[in-house]
């Protein structure tokens, strides 16, 4: 039999993990990440001529991080590297691929999606002004630039990443003025449980809220935003937001990180036209696959966060896995013993999750509060008045459509960052549960394209 | 006033990028967004509002970072690493608007 054509797409921890079973099966996957290197989005490595060490780098996560980018190292000479390459489009059994000057389709008999995640983002009035910036990519100024977004930042919003990063920010020497949590404590006391599925990694979270204080950086629990101050041409001036007991106060800042956890990057898989089903826990639509990572098409396989937020130790898990179910699927000969364990780790790294969406919830209910004159689409300056307005007038209740009127999720960044949010607004105005109001679909190309390759196709 | 503050690494050789003109010091390895926002405060006007933008997710996800080189080319200024001889334009250089997004 003709080796088989295996390509992974993302170069992150699933997608290290997945070669490398690849690899070791005899097998040499074609790995197509559009990054100019690889680590993915947690073990990000920085340019070649820096030279801050690991343990500066990635804290308690330095050997993990090392570990992976050795493991990729090892790797090269035998996967098919393509760096600086976005796959664009999956169709007709092929990955549609582009990097700056080559576009190529390849066809595939396994397709593993590694692809990762972006911010998950509710907007806050104001956070169209420059020095406004994602958490994912206040951390990514720090670890791949070594810079700080502002002289004076605050963090909002809620998540892990929220305490991670500003303590990453205070370690380095960056001025952190406040830390501003929408999640109150005692969520966080109601899912230990879940959290205690993994004790290190809860117990790093608890370190760092220490770490935040000793540091004298001001810590709100349970916060409302209510503003991004600043001015068209300077930017951002402040943050305004209501504590926990109800009082009004304003921080002076020139940067805000904001962020409420993370979404999957699915859109490849919606291309693929993998089955979509509704999780509750995180209020999101996710595609569907086994416990192996099996999605619904024949020959397509889902691992990492790119499916389902679990985290990083659980991405390099089940990107093995699901490289291991697609060899075997193949009729390569693979360990079932070592997929049984995988899932163990698999399921063990899952709790933890649904620990964290419980600690730090989604708070959908602040997209109904958003006011009018609030941009919700920061691509093309939409307001939730925009939206209301198109919904009042069109009775659009569905998200496709609603989209279609007021062009919310269709500008750049083809609803990444405006999209969650949109939904939650939706259905509030409507009165119906947010998966009533479906999803936006993904769309080819996921990104745009450099002119000069669109106008070749 | 500079938006973006060096937080170390800083003893890397120097490139000079010209942005809409001007000489802009970088340094070698810096992305564009890096070596723009380390001299000013934003990037480029939005097309959309009054105010001005300076990047949002630094991942190449969102988009807010579009810059232009003075052929006509356009740039993800987060993702584009700053060169000695590049020559950046901060709005796009034709008045027409392709649909490319
Ligand atoms: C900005 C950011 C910072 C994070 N920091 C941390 C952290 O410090 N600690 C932590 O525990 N977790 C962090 N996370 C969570 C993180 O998602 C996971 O912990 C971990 O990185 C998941 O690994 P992965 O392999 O699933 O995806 P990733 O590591 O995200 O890797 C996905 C890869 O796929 C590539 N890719 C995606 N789409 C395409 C495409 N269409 N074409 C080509 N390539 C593509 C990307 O370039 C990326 O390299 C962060 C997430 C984000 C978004
Ligand atoms: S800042 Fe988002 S794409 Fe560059």
């Amino acid at each position: 039999m003709a080796e088989p054509r295996i390509i992974i797409v993302g170069a992150g921890p699933a997608g290290t993990r997945a070669a490398e079973a690849c690899v070791q099966a005899g097998v040499r996957p074609i790995v197509l990440d559009e990054g100019r290197r690889d680590g993915g989005q947690i073990y990000r490595r920085q340019p070649d001529n820096f030279t801050r060490p690991y343990a500066k780098l990635y804290g308690s996560e330095a050997g993990r991080a090392q570990a992976l980018h050795e493991t990729f190292d090892t790797l090269k000479g035998a996967v098919d590297y393509r760096p600086e390459t976005l796959v664009w489009n999956i169709s007709g059994g092929q990955v549609w691929t582009a990097s700056q000057t080559y576009a190529d389709t390849l066809p595939f008999d396994a397709l593993l999606l590694c692809t990762g995640a972006t911010d998950r983002l509710m907007p806050v009035k104001g956070w169209q002004f420059a020095g406004s910036y994602s958490l994912g990519g206040s951390q990514v100024a720090l670890k791949s630039q070594a810079v700080s977004i502002g002289h004076k930042v605050v963090f909002m919003g809620s998540g892990p990443l929220l305490y991670l990063v500003a303590s990453q920010y205070v370690e380095a020497g960056a001025n952190v003025v406040a830390v501003l949590d929408t999640a109150p404590y005692s969520a966080r006391i109601k899912a230990l449980p879940d959290l205690l599925a993994v004790p290190s990694v809860l117990w790093n979270g608890v370190a760092l809220t220490i770490k935040l204080k000793r540091a004298g950086v001001a810590v709100h629990n349970g916060i409302k935003p209510l503003e991004i101050k600043g001015d068209a041409d300077r930017g951002v001036s402040g943050v305004r937001f209501r504590t926990r007991a109800g009082v009004e106060q304003e921080i002076a800042c020139d940067a805000v990180a904001m962020g409420h956890h993370l979404r999957p990057e699915t859109q490849l898989a919606d291309l693929a036209r993998c089955a979509f089903a509704f999780d509750p826990g995180t209020r999101q639509w996710l595609p569907e696959r086994d416990g192996d990572g099996r999605s619904s098409v024949a020959g397509v396989y889902l691992a990492g966060d790119g499916a389902k937020i679990l985290g990083a130790r659980s991405a390099e898990a089940s990107g093995r896995l699901a490289a291991l179910a697609a060899l075997g699927d193949l009729g390569l000969p693979v360990d079932k013993g070592e997929m049984t364990s995988l899932r163990g780790d698999v399921g063990t790294y899952a709790k933890f999750a649904r620990g964290l969406a419980k600690a730090f919830p989604w708070p959908s209910e602040q997209a109904s509060q958003l006011p009018d004159d609030t941009i919700l689409c920061r691509c093309e300056g939409v307001t939730a008045g925009d939206l209301r307005g198109v919904m009042r007038e069109t009775g659009a209740k569905e998200a496709n459509r609603a989209k279609a009127f007021s062009r919310v999720g269709m500008g750049r960044c083809q609803g990444r960052y405006c999209g969650l949010a949109a939904a939650e607004l939706i259905a509030a105005e409507a009165d119906i549960p947010v998966e009533q109001v479906g999803r936006l679909r993904g769309q080819a190309p996921v990104k745009p394209l450099t002119i000069a390759i669109g106008d070749d196709q | 006033m500079n938006r973006f503050v060096r937080l170390g690494e800083t003893d890397r050789p120097a490139v000079t990028v010209h942005v809409d003109g001007a000489p802009v010091e970088a340094l070698e390895g810096d992305t564009l967004m890096v070596a723009l926002l380390s001299q000013g405060g934003v990037l480029r006007q939005s097309e959309f509002g009054p105010e001005k933008r300076a990047g949002f997710c630094l991942m190449g996800a969102c988009q807010d970072c579009w810059v232009w080189t003075e052929s006509g080319d356009r740039l993800r200024a987060c993702s584009t690493v700053a060169a000695t001889g590049q020559r950046i334009l901060t709005s796009q250089p034709e008045a027409s608007w392709p649909n490319h997004a």
